[in-house]
């Protein structure tokens, strides 16, 4: 179970942790891209967590779609539509709750990919943050049906995002600025499916303490 | 009369566009620009794309050009945006936007509809520049 308070805390440690790796991103992005998506990132983050102090006592859908807003109009790069129409999804299948179970977080997970691939047009295996996503929220789904509980799926849920991450850096872009390297893009790691990971990490970082 | 609007990840481009259109005297066409991100950096911004198009329409429609990447992702997340009423007469155009937005506000000026004025700007993708 994730209550209000504790999703405004995710939320607040995602910004965090896009903060502390800004410049790896941006790095990232320098070797394929146009060496924005770790100041895209944050930007639209820190302003992310600007704005949660002013939805903090609303329903998780309603801080969801604040976020989704926020992204929307701050980051700039394809991110931005990219994480906002996926936090957007998640708002929508969440709408009016006060805390969210296992089948909400499962739901919210699944209409964020579809969010992503219907504005994107991109599918797993096109370098990007899909391929850290979509293995993710497998694992995540099937940690959780095995009865596992919700510390442990996104345990999984980020390892299995991390493995995305590796892969992206074995195949070539077909989406993105990336693509227009073609095969030069081949031996590096995708900044979106590392900013995707690092999302999913926090996520189960911040569960995970919340045990101990 | 069609609005256009010109979206590109610079201001800059997305200004020049618009001042090489009006160069086409076309006075009676609003044309748009929604460059950058609101804070001055390079990328695009569903919202200062939404308000361009609102700028833009007079009543008839309006054409959004666009450059790559983000810039179609954020002009659909501003459609998204629109009331209903306004987004069901907005069509993104599939062309190059220099060559694509001198065609559309010639077209445009005629009176042309929304339609016309698109498949306009989209005919600029099989122009011959240089003859071999
Ligand atoms: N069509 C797409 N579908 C899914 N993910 C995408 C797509 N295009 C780009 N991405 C992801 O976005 C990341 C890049 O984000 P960033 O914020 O740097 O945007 P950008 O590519 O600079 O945007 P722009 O299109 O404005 O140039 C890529 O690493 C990739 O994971
Ligand atoms: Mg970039």
């Amino acid at each position: 179970m994730i209550t209000r308070d504790l999703l405004v805390e995710i939320l607040k440690n995602v910004a965090d942790t896009i903060k502390e790796n800004k410049e790896l991103l941006t790095d990232l992005d320098a070797a394929i891209g146009d060496a924005d998506h770790g100041i895209n990132m944050n930007k639209g983050f820190k302003t992310v967590s600007e704005k949660l102090d002013t939805v903090k006592d609303k329903d998780c859908g309603t801080i969801l779609k604040t976020v989704a807003m926020t992204l929307i109009s701050t980051v700039g790069g394809a991110s931005g539509p990219l994480y906002g129409t996926a936090f957007l999804k998640a708002s929508m299948a969440v709408n009016g709750k006060m805390e969210l179970d296992n089948e909400d977080i499962i739901k919210m997970f699944d209409e964020a990919i579809k969010g992503i691939v219907m504005r994107g047009k991109a599918q797993r295996g096109e370098k990007t943050m899909l391929d850290a996503l979509i293995p993710a929220y497998e694992a995540l789904k099937g940690s959780l049906e095995k009865g596992d509980d919700l510390s442990e799926a996104f345990i999984e849920a980020a390892d299995a995002a991390k493995e995305g991450v590796e892969y992206t850096k074995t195949i070539k872009a077909t989406k993105g600025r990336a693509s227009y390297l073609g095969d030069r893009s081949i031996g590096h790691q995708d900044p979106g499916a590392t900013s995707s990971y690092l999302i999913l990490r926090t996520v189960a970082n911040t569960l995970n303490q919340q045990e101990d | 009369m069609i609005g256009i609007v010109v979206v590109s990840h610079s201001e800059k481009i997305a200004q020049g566009v618009v001042e090489l259109c009006s160069q086409m005297g076309r006075e009676n066409i609003k044309i748009e620009a929604a460059g950058g991100t609101g804070d001055g950096r390079i990328g695009t911004d569903a919202m200062k794309i939404m308000e361009a198009i609102k700028r833009a329409d007079n009543g008839d429609g309006v054409l959004v050009l666009v450059d790559m990447g983000s810039a179609v992702m954020s002009t659909e997340v501003a459609l998204e945006l629109l009331d209903e009423d306004l987004r069901n007469k907005v069509l993104i155009a599939d062309a190059p936007i220099v060559e694509g937005s001198i065609g559309a506000v010639v077209q445009a000026s005629m009176g042309s509809s929304l339609e016309e004025v698109k498949s306009v700007a989209e005919q600029s993708k099989s122009m011959i520049k240089v003859k071999e």
